[in-house]
């Protein structure tokens, strides 16, 4: 994928032969352990490692430890993949070249990080590096040495233990596949019971308190004091993951859907609904079980979802790249707080639900004045000038010049909550069901419309704008419709968002929001719904939740959407039809390395051409 | 699906007739009306004789100050854009970089003796760190993130690109701390020189004689040298360029050198003038930049300079003409707004800018 014009030469060997396979790329490993040594190095000293160790996961074991086990395990588990199988050529059997592949790539990250070790514990750098605390190596705890001084066998436990971390993660590559990714799964699983223990413990207890159901000792069983996952705990989270993935992969076994298909047209309806009601049960009682703060994250993340799903028109189905949509997100929270708050400059002090349908109206108002100048632009043009579009919104809510209306820095206080009747909703947990309420409105808006006439001269004009047009799309309709869709989404957003902190200020709706919710719908795919829906529980709720990610949210943001770009254009979780827009040509390489095969009718195994690209 | 009518809704010529004119005689009222807002405030801000003559030509020079930085930086977008047409998102955090390492340097540097005794000399040293700074890092993020994505959709790498820029920002930020970073103050260029009634500080005149220094170089360099050649060449057309046995990879590295180079010197220049910089600095010069290069037309070179001084001087002189003008209270706050109202007005009405061509419709 990365080097996607490579030339599809098959091999010529004689009638019948394979070449010689490819084996694992010993300088490609000294590459990656380079890599791995460096990015080791680099989370040290932008203090990643010190907060990290904050949290304990995992036994005696914290999160900063974690992060540097992981990197030689990660570099050795790489190097010590086999290079993809080319057509003509041998498969390559498993061998001692896979561990050799990780032990090298381990080994020089150890290095790496040794070297880097040494040079700080030398050199006080810590006025221009000022996350290279002496905690790091020079005094207790003495984090990246894992507690040992450096003279004191230090640096040998770097080097040790980087190479045989990465010598075991090219040892995952002898194990059949199967296998393998049971292991995968196993690991993931202990990470993931890991990471959320706030989630799961809070989730153990509130089960019990709320259906009397027995289930706080588990609790008390998976995790210690500390808030670590214990080590009996992990072991039965291991093997129970260990074991569902091998049930659910045995030979033989037919998935879920087809086990279900010969079932009468009766019993599966009924089959959904029960499916259906389970869903809302759970959903119900979900902000009582999780408590006050894990509703409050869930909001945030679900306020972010419901932008998400917003920008997701825009930039997912019609393709128009909008880094200015944060405005419409203000323009909303502004509306709500002009008509609700008694304090603004209106003073009206209207109830919520009346100010939503000028949300709306305000919404589709400037969601149609950014969208009707930038109708001729494409592409990256047109993300800048949305970009400035956002940038002019924030700044005249900042400005003197319109204080008296918006309140300038300050802001507008005192935005009403929002009521159902006599009911008043204040408190995350009676919030959550009012943005829930909205995310669904919303996900079925994005349903609907991906299906309609609209919907498809939006993908239409993403594939090809000239080429719609020419077929008779009405782009200027389509572009303004997918303009307005989205601004209206992000103007609920921004209603949500007013009543829920119960007031509005300018510094809120800065362009890092915009890049949150395109890293969302980018990290999730493009769109696709479900993708959109896990990514912004990832990537919103999951730094809300653990606060020592916040100062390196970003950070990760970057690193993420260059990935990304890279390796997974179309998202995790992508829509099938954009996957095939974006790979268009492998997926048309493929069909022509098919044909060639049936052609030539070779003996040998006619490896499907996807391996040349993966 | 069920609804969907076979017959056809007027052909695409009929709904051409009564669409583009509404959304036609729209942008033409939005031009109409910033001419007129324009023009009025003008009018209204001379003739109130707020400002005196001299206040008027302090922010005329200070305004070509500004726009010589972001001329400087301009560049790198430009010939990034002429090559490989994508918007290099991240040049405004090589931009920054250069000018963190100009701290980090100059800061080191007014501890010697050097400082003091020669102040021009450490100056050079300075720029030179600065210049090859930011230029590693320039061609490391061509190198790493774009390199891979060349000949993919370009709105590929422009995402990557603004991955590359927060990465780089928060990469500053946890490194080096977010803090204020205030430059250390150099004796020789406190004061004021006068010229044709012009009153212009010292840095500013630093400034502005060393960016055209450095225009001129890099135009010669681009017109006369064989190096140069070959990057016009590529980018008129990269695969030609190939075929003739020029390598385009390094031809494109070598533009990401220069821009980077280029964007340091620019980012020592900015903490000259505006003594302090930090991990966000990068952001607003790099999108006025940005604009600078679109404005001139991009691609064009020296389309990049005229639109960075063009750039610098409306965003100068624009607040006290033309907002006072209208009566809009503490109009100083709202120079970011002036900047970037700017930008989207070039980039709606004449999106192949003042002296550019080359990009058509179809390639914006």
């Amino acid at each position: 994928m990365a080097e996607p014009t490579v030339a599809v030469e098959v091999p010529v060997a004689a009638e019948g032969e394979l070449l010689a396979a490819r084996q694992v790329d010993l300088w490609r490993a000294v590459r990656l352990g380079l890599v791995g040594g460096l990015t080791a190095a680099f989370v040290s000293a932008n203090g990643m490692v010190a907060a990290f160790s904050e949290r304990a996961v995992l036994g005696g074991q914290t999160l900063g430890s974690l992060l540097l086990v992981a990197v030689p395990v990660l570099v050795g588990y790489l190097a010590g993949r086999p290079p993809p199988v080319l057509q003509g050529f041998a498969t390559p059997r498993p061998g001692w070249r896979n561990v050799a592949g990780g032990l090298v790539a381990g080994l020089l990250s150890g290095v790496v990080m040794a070297v880097f070790v040494t040079l700080i514990a030398t050199f006080d750098v810590r006025r221009i590096l000022i996350n290279v605390t002496p905690g790091l190596v020079r005094e207790a705890p003495r984090l990246l040495t894992f507690g040992l001084e450096l003279g004191a066998g230090g640096l040998v436990l770097i080097l040790a233990l980087n190479a045989a971390l990465g010598a075991v993660a090219g040892t995952l590559h002898l194990l059949p596949a199967r296998w393998r990714r049971a292991v995968f799964a196993a690991a993931l699983w202990v990470l993931g019971f890991a990471m959320l223990q706030p989630v799961i413990v809070q989730v153990l207890r509130g089960i019990q308190a709320e259906l009397r159901i027995w289930t706080a000792p588990l609790a008390d069983f998976l995790y210690e004091p500390t808030g670590a996952l214990s080590v009996p705990g992990a072991v039965a989270v291991a093997a129970l993951a260990f074991g569902i993935h091998a049930l659910l992969t045995r030979e033989g076994r037919r998935p879920v859907r087809a086990r279900l298909e010969p079932l009468p047209e009766r019993s599966r309806r009924l089959l959904r609904l029960v499916v259906l009601a389970g869903i809302l049960f759970v959903l119900g009682l979900l902000p009582q079980i999780l408590g006050p703060f894990l509703s409050e994250v869930l909001n945030i993340a679900g306020i972010f979802l419901l932008m998400a799903l917003g920008l997701n028109i825009v930039v997912g189905l019609a393709g128009l790249l909008d880094l200015g949509y944060v405005a419409f997100f203000a323009v909303g929270a502004y509306t709500t707080a002009l008509l609700t708050s008694p304090q603004s400059s209106l003073g009206v002090g209207w109830i919520f639900w009346a100010a939503v349908p000028f949300v709306v109206l305000a919404a589709a108002v400037s969601g149609l004045a950014v969208g009707t100048p930038v109708l001729r632009m494409r592409g990256d043009y047109l993300a800048i000038v949305t970009l400035g579009f956002g940038e002019i919104a924030r700044l005249l809510f900042l400005s003197d010049w319109l204080k008296p209306t918006f309140g300038g820095a300050q802001g507008i206080i005192q935005v009403r909550d929002i009521t159902i009747g006599p009911i008043e909703i204040g408190g995350p947990q009676a919030f959550f069901y009012v943005i829930f309420c909205f995310v669904l409105l919303a996900a079925y808006v994005t349903y609907a419309l991906q299906d309609s006439r609209v919907g498809r001269a939006w993908m239409a004009m993403r594939e090809d704008e000239a080429v719609a047009d020419a077929m008779g799309v009405n782009i200027v309709t389509a572009k303004l419709s997918a303009f307005i869709a989205g601004a209206m989404l992000a103007g609920f957003g921004g209603a949500l968002f007013a009543s829920k902190i119960g007031s509005v200020f300018p510094h809120s709706f800065s362009v890092i929001v915009s890049i949150t919710i395109l890293v969302v719908i980018i990290v999730g795919g493009m769109a696709s719904v479900p993708g959109v829906v896990l990514a912004s529980f990832v990537l919103v709720g999951l730094p809300e939740l653990l606060r020592e990610f916040a100062e390196y949210r970003f950070l990760i943001y970057g690193a993420l959407l260059i990935f990304m770009m890279q390796r997974r254009p179309e998202g995790f979780i992508p829509s099938r039809r954009r996957a095939e827009e974006l790979h268009e040509e492998e997926i048309s390489q493929d069909a022509g390395l098919r044909t060639q095969a049936t052609m030539q009718q070779q003996a040998g195994p006619a490896e499907d051409g996807r391996n040349e690209t993966s | 699906m069920a609804k969907t009518s076979l017959e056809p809704r007027g052909s695409i010529a009929v709904r051409r007739r009564f669409q583009l004119p509404i959304v036609d005689s729209f942008l033409w009222l939005v031009r109409i009306a910033a001419i007129v807002l324009i023009v009025v405030g003008a009018f209204n801000s001379l003739t109130s004789g707020r400002l005196s003559g001299q206040q008027w030509r302090d922010l005329v020079v200070f305004g070509i100050a500004q726009g010589s930085v972001y001329a400087l930086i301009a560049l790198g977008y430009t010939m990034v854009y002429g090559i490989l047409r994508f918007i290099n998102f991240a040049h405004g955090e090589v931009f920054m970089i250069g000018a963190m390492t100009g701290f980090y340097v100059s800061d080191g540097l007014s501890r010697t003796w050097l400082w003091e005794a020669q102040p021009f000399i450490s100056l050079l040293i300075v720029l030179i760190c600065c210049m090859t700074v930011s230029a590693l890092i320039a061609v490391l993020l061509e190198r790493v993130a774009y390199r891979p994505l060349r000949g993919l959709p370009r709105l590929l790498p422009f995402i990557t690109a603004i991955g590359a820029s927060f990465f780089l920002q928060y990469t500053v930020a946890t490194l080096f701390g977010t803090s204020v970073k205030a430059y250390p103050s150099v004796d020789a260029l406190t004061g004021v020189v006068t010229f044709l009634g012009f009153r212009i500080l010292k840095v500013q005149v630093l400034v502005i004689v060393a960016a055209l220094l450095m225009l001129a170089g890099l135009y010669l360099y681009v017109e006369k040298t064989k190096a140069g050649r070959a990057i016009r060449a590529v980018a008129e057309d990269p695969e030609i360029a190939q075929l003739m046995g020029l390598s385009v990879d390094r031809t494109i590295v070598r533009v990401f050198a220069i821009g980077g180079a280029l964007a340091g010197a620019a980012g020592f220049l900015f903490g000259l003038v505006f003594q302090n910089v930090h991990f966000l600095s990068g952001f607003l010069p790099g999108i006025k930049a940005f604009t600078a290069a679109v404005l001139g037309g991009i691609g064009n070179i020296p389309g990049a300079v005229l639109g960075g001084l063009l750039l610098g001087s409306v965003e100068s002189l624009g607040p006290s003409l033309v907002l006072v003008g209208l009566g809009i209270p503490s109009a100083h706050q709202l120079k970011d707004v002036v900047a970037f109202l700017a930008l989207v007005l070039v980039l709606i009405f004449r999106p192949t800018g003042i002296l550019g061509e080359r990009v058509s419709e179809e390639r914006a």
